[in-house]
């Protein structure tokens, strides 16, 4: 079996600047499962006797329920992974796909399921579905972890107690991420989405970032590298990149392989982000793979354990007692914007809250840490007062805009209030911020101070007497027309 | 009794079996590497065999072998249950934990009841008595209760003591008593014994109606939407409308003997909270710590499919069992819909012909068959119990039309529909006071409830005509009725829950609260204009918000009228009574607002009726 050449690549990834040499890695890949099949000493199955969709069903006998196995076609070699089991046929799903995939191929049991590699050599490499590296360097040889592990046992897990500090004031002052928490970006298809996610992947104060992309444009996937490459941070990123190209099976363990990469670093003690988009992508594939098993769809197509599968990959967010912690920050895009939809609904229930991405901005009212009184108290007296003030003002302002939009007559209050909307969603909303928390809240206070009197605030006068600037408290905003603008 | 697996698919496994096997029954399935996972029969076909696997079938193999059992997947019942944290199966976690490490690694199952605790064993009966199930053999104290040795539940017919130990400790597996059957036979008994969790357990002279007020502390479910001690209500909501945040301050401040919290199928996070916070916590009625009077149930979202479906029946069982002791019990089950979620998966995977939204055609009458679980009766002995159920659903979507929601409704006696423009609002506990509603009476007048849900409903109606017509078309008689009912709103419907004060209001308090409100709502004030209004009740509002946040004072209540259970005072902060109001005091304030509020009324009308008759 060892003496197969290995031969044309079998997937075309879009040719980026940095995946030149896929037939290099392909190559070294197929020799890599040679040697693993070689290992076990295993014989081949080659009664093919059903493919659809991306399951081949084959006859072979003492397999194990989720294992792992190599086909070889006269394409090259895909791993694929044992999905059913009924007599003496084997269902799997090829990672690859089924095309070209013939009823006389060859398929080779490893013996155990997936597993990733885990070791420091991992960072700063990006991977792919099916764990192979897509930057063009060598496979990592290191001690592989299995996926997909057992949930872990509840009364090991401890309180969150550690705020992540992003620089984003939006989420930092309003919806504080906080260690070990799940929390989900809902956003609709045209929003910066990926944008925001690499930028808390650069300000975030994580020792390790883990990237899982699923059904990524090459052109997001090679945004992310380049912008964490120039933040410096490439260091201690590690990669698990899906394009939308890729097969669509491989998309299933990205996620599995980005969280039992991080889960291994929080056994070690580190404190791990791991950032995933999008994960609609994700349930998709969920959803094809469902149908082709002819498994009864629930709602809109999706499989009834949508929401047990989704779980199982966000509660491997956690603060382990007595090692590090691992907090998960998760795209999911709102097909049509609808937040009822199988997915988001799905991820609401399971996540610590969830941010809304509207119009470029993280909107303000529905957003929600669920975590954040948890840290929000410790960091600064001010955290909290600022926190409820500014949202409560914002909201008045949203009721004067829509005054001034019905054409109204606005009062000396109103023109404040909008004046005090437009300089907050530019001073504090605006997501290409990176500033400190502190830094954040003292910003709030002069935005605060230039439209509005201390006791219009609603703040509480201890809080005001330590906190409100100067230099400003005389001079009352002359409601001038100046304030009326877009 | 042996088989062999045939196909794998998911948690559902297939075997093949030439022997007997009982449906319902537990199996195992030993995996290649010597490890066991824990299985129940759900179906038999010919010699198939459909099994749900309670662990994660990864590397099970076609051949593999499968141990069936005689017996149904049942629980331990016995001293030591409080203050246990259990798994779906009643595995103890902390025990897991010390054994296991970090993951629950699939093929661990440990004794539910600590063996070698020793117990203060009392005998309450003697050689010769003439027993039934379910009757008292003894006792042993568990935390502040008497904790009642019986005749094992499922023993049919009555039995003669023979035998009985002698005051002393013991640890559980001690046999504590010989009874003797009407044909000779001698059966042993011990401080616990078994029972299969999807068989009610009720050994009762009669089923009684259930009517005693089950008391929250939470005003508007206690004044507006009431439960009873062995009723049934359920908490429907969309995601982060406090669905849970209501069910942990329920498991707080209910009154009731023990609370049983299941949480099935929802986050970690949320069970490590109550764990960890429930053993600093005091319960202010006993004084003792929080967690001796609680059993966790926690199954997780991330914990395997089929242990969720049976953690919801383990919860219900233990409730069950503290009411044969004689104590009220309330079961709190987070969340139903994922227990529901558990059928559907097992269902798809049996390939049974979906119903609506492909929730198996079975759902409504497992659901039903649930919540008559609950219940209060009569013992044999003529105590009262009861068990209460509380299960919060979560409806795809925030719909509540959708099949679990509506077939929890047809069931249950109590319906605190949670909204998500509430919860937007910040109004919490975001229970829909208009949707909302109870076929229980509570502690106050069902009459002057009426009275409160009439304003509410007209302000209602009010602010949505005020969308159209807006705030200058309204009469000032109907904004002021709209004012009052944001003033209900605001000053008694919602609380602050992270209040130490505001959290809880006794029953004395309720009432007394209650009937100021009323005063308030039904007085007849006049406004000169509707800015005048929105002062007053806002001013109003805010006496009654800091009013909440006082500590209530029991001497405004005669003593003959009082019925608080009597508080440990310990529990009480001295120091910071400075900070918060005076009850009496502020009542005070209040009393003088208004009464000056309706001076000036009356004067008004009475000029108003000056001038008309100089007119």
């Amino acid at each position: 079996m060892s003496r197969r050449q290995p031969e044309a690549i079998h997937k075309g990834h879009a040719c980026g600047g940095e995946d030149n040499n896929d037939e290099d890695s392909q190559q070294r890949y197929d020799a890599t499962l040679n040697n693993l099949g070689q290992s076990i000493m295993r014989t081949f199955y080659d009664e093919i006797s059903q493919i659809a969709g991306n399951v081949v069903t084959v006859k072979a006998r003492a397999i194990g329920y989720d294992e792992l196995a190599v086909i070889t076609t006269n394409q090259g070699s895909s791993l694929a992974q044992v999905i059913r089991l009924e007599d003496d046929q084997v269902s799997l799903q090829i990672f690859a796909g089924t095309e070209g995939v013939s009823t006389g191929d060859k398929i080779r049991f490893l013996g155990h399921s997936f597993k990733v590699p885990f070791d420091d050599a991992l960072l700063g490499r990006v991977f792919d579905g099916s764990g192979r590296p897509r930057d063009g360097r060598p496979e990592v040889k290191a001690e592989a972890v299995e996926i997909g592990s057992p949930a872990v046992n509840p009364v090991k897990r401890r309180v969150p107690e550690k705020m992540i500090h992003t620089r984003i004031p939006m989420i930092d002052i309003f919806n504080t991420l906080v260690g070990s928490q799940k929390l989900p970006i809902f956003s609709v298809a045209g929003e910066p989405y990926n944008d925001v996610l690499a930028r808390v992947g650069m300000q975030a104060d994580a020792e390790i970032i883990i990237l899982g992309g699923m059904g990524l444009r090459h052109d997001d996937y090679l945004t992310f590298r380049h912008r964490f490459d120039e933040a410096g941070v490439l260091g201690r990123t590690i990669m698990f990149i899906h394009t939308a190209a890729d097969p669509v099976v491989e998309c299933l363990l990205i996620p599995d392989q980005a969280l039992a990469v991080g889960e291994q670093y929080a056994l070690q003690g580190k404190n791990v982000l791991v950032l995933l988009t999008d994960m609609t992508a994700f349930s998709d594939a969920l959803k094809e793979i469902a149908i082709t098993m002819e498994q009864v769809p629930s709602n809109r197509g999706y499989p009834g354990d949508l929401y047990t599968q989704l779980a199982r990959r966000y509660e491997k967010a956690v603060d382990f007692d007595g090692a590090g912690s691992m907090t998960v920050l998760a795209c999911v895009t709102m097909p049509g914007d609808d937040v009822t939809h199988p997915v988001p609904d799905n991820t609401g229930y399971i996540t610590e809250g969830q941010l809304y991405l509207r119009n470029g901005r993280i909107e303000p009212f529905g957003s929600l840490s669920r975590l954040k009184q948890l840290v929000n108290g410790e960091t600064r007296d001010d955290h909290r007062a600022i926190m409820n003030a500014c949202i409560q003002l914002y909201a008045q302002c949203e009721e004067s805009r829509e005054k001034r939009e019905m054409g109204f007559e606005l009062s000396d209050w109103d023109t404040r209030l909008l004046k005090y909307g437009d300089l907050f969603e530019e001073k504090i909303m605006d997501l290409n911020l990176n500033i400190e928390l502190f830094d954040a809240l003292d910003k709030c206070w002069e935005i605060l101070a230039e439209c509005f009197d201390p006791e219009e605030t609603g703040i509480r006068d201890a809080i005001i007497e330590k906190h409100w600037p100067h230099e400003t408290h005389q001079t009352k905003p002359e409601p001038q027309a100046e304030t009326v603008q877009a | 009794m042996i088989g062999r697996i045939k196909a794998v698919f998911g948690n559902m496994v297939v075997a093949q079996t030439e022997d007997r096997v009982v449906k319902n029954a537990v199996g195992y399935c030993v995996r290649n590497d010597g490890i066991k996972l824990l299985c129940e029969v759900i179906r038999v076909r010919g010699d198939s065999v459909d099994l749900q696997i309670f662990e994660e079938t990864r590397g099970l193999r076609v051949g593999d072998q499968v141990e069936f059992q005689e017996d149904m997947l049942s629980v331990v019942l016995g001293p030591g249950l409080l203050g246990q944290i259990y798994d779906g199966l009643q595995n103890p976690l902390p025990k897991l934990a010390e054994q296991v490490g970090f993951f629950l690694e699939p093929g661990n199952y440990i004794h539910a009841l600590d063996t070698e605790r020793l117990w203060d064993w009392t005998p309450k009966v003697q050689a010769g008595t003439v027993v039934e199930a379910g009757d008292t053999l003894g006792s042993v104290p568990e935390s502040i209760f008497e904790h009642n040795v019986m005749v094992p539940f499922g023993w049919e017919g009555q039995y003669t003591v023979r035998t009985v130990a002698e005051s002393g400790s013991y640890p559980i597996g001690k046999e504590i008593a010989t009874l003797t059957d009407s044909s000779g036979n001698e059966r042993t008994v011990t401080m616990e014994q078994v029972w299969p969790v999807k068989r009610p357990l009720c050994v009762a002279k009669r089923r009684l109606l259930p009517s005693k007020p089950l008391v929250t502390s939470i005003r508007i479910v206690d004044s507006m939407f009431p439960i009873v001690r062995g009723g049934t209500y359920c908490i429907p909501g969309p995601f982060g409308a406090g669905k849970t945040v209501l069910q942990q301050i329920t498991s707080r401040h209910a009154q009731v003997d023990i609370v049983i919290i299941t949480a099935c199928g929802e986050r970690a996070g949320e069970v490590v909270d109550t764990i960890r916070e429930f053993p600093e916590l005091q319960d202010p009625r006993t004084g003792k710590s929080l967690m001796e009077r609680t059993i966790i149930i926690c199954n997780t979202s991330a914990m395997p499919v089929a242990a969720r479906d049976a953690s919801v029946y383990t919860g219900m069982t233990l409730a069950e069992y503290y009411r044969q002791i004689g104590l009220n019990v309330l079961l709190l089950a987070d969340s139903t819909s994922r227990w529901a979620q558990a059928m559907r998966e097992i269902s798809g995977r049996l390939e049974e012909i979906p119903g609506e939204e492909a929730f198996p055609a079975y759902l409504e009458s497992r659901i039903a068959n649930f919540y008559e679980r609950a219940g209060a009766i009569e013992l044999r002995d003529k105590r009262i119990a009861s068990a209460t159920i509380g299960g919060t659903v979560s409806p795809a979507g925030g719909n509540f039309d959708e099949p679990v929601t509506q077939a929890t409704l047809k069931v249950v006696g109590a319906f605190h529909g949670l909204s998500r423009s509430r919860s937007d609002a910040r109004r919490y506990p975001a229970i829909d006071p208009l949707d909302s509603w109870s076929k229980y009476v509570g502690i106050i007048d069902p009459k002057k409830v009426q009275k409160v849900h009439n304003t509410l409903r007209r302000g209602d109606e009010i602010r949505q005509m005020m969308t159209v017509v807006g705030e200058e078309g309204t009469p000032i008689e109907d904004f002021a009725v709209m004012l009052k009912a944001e003033f209900f709103d605001s000053a008694y419907l919602q609380q602050n829950a992270f209040d130490d004060v505001d959290a809880a209001t006794s029953v004395d308090r309720q009432r007394f609260v209650f009937d100021k409100i009323l005063e308030v709502l039904e007085a007849d004030f006049v406004f000169k204009d509707k800015n005048e209004a929105r002062h007053t009740l806002r001013k109003i509002s805010s006496m009654f918000i800091n009013w909440n946040y006082a500590r209530w004072d029991e001497s405004v209540v005669p003593e003959s009228d009082r019925q608080d259970e009597p508080m440990n005072k310990a529990a009480h902060k001295d120091d910071e009574a400075t900070e918060r109001g005076d009850f009496k005091e502020i009542l005070g304030q209040i009393d003088q607002y208004v009464q000056s509020l309706l001076k000036n009324a009356d004067k008004s009308q009475a000029k108003d009726k000056l001038e008309q008759a100089t007119a």
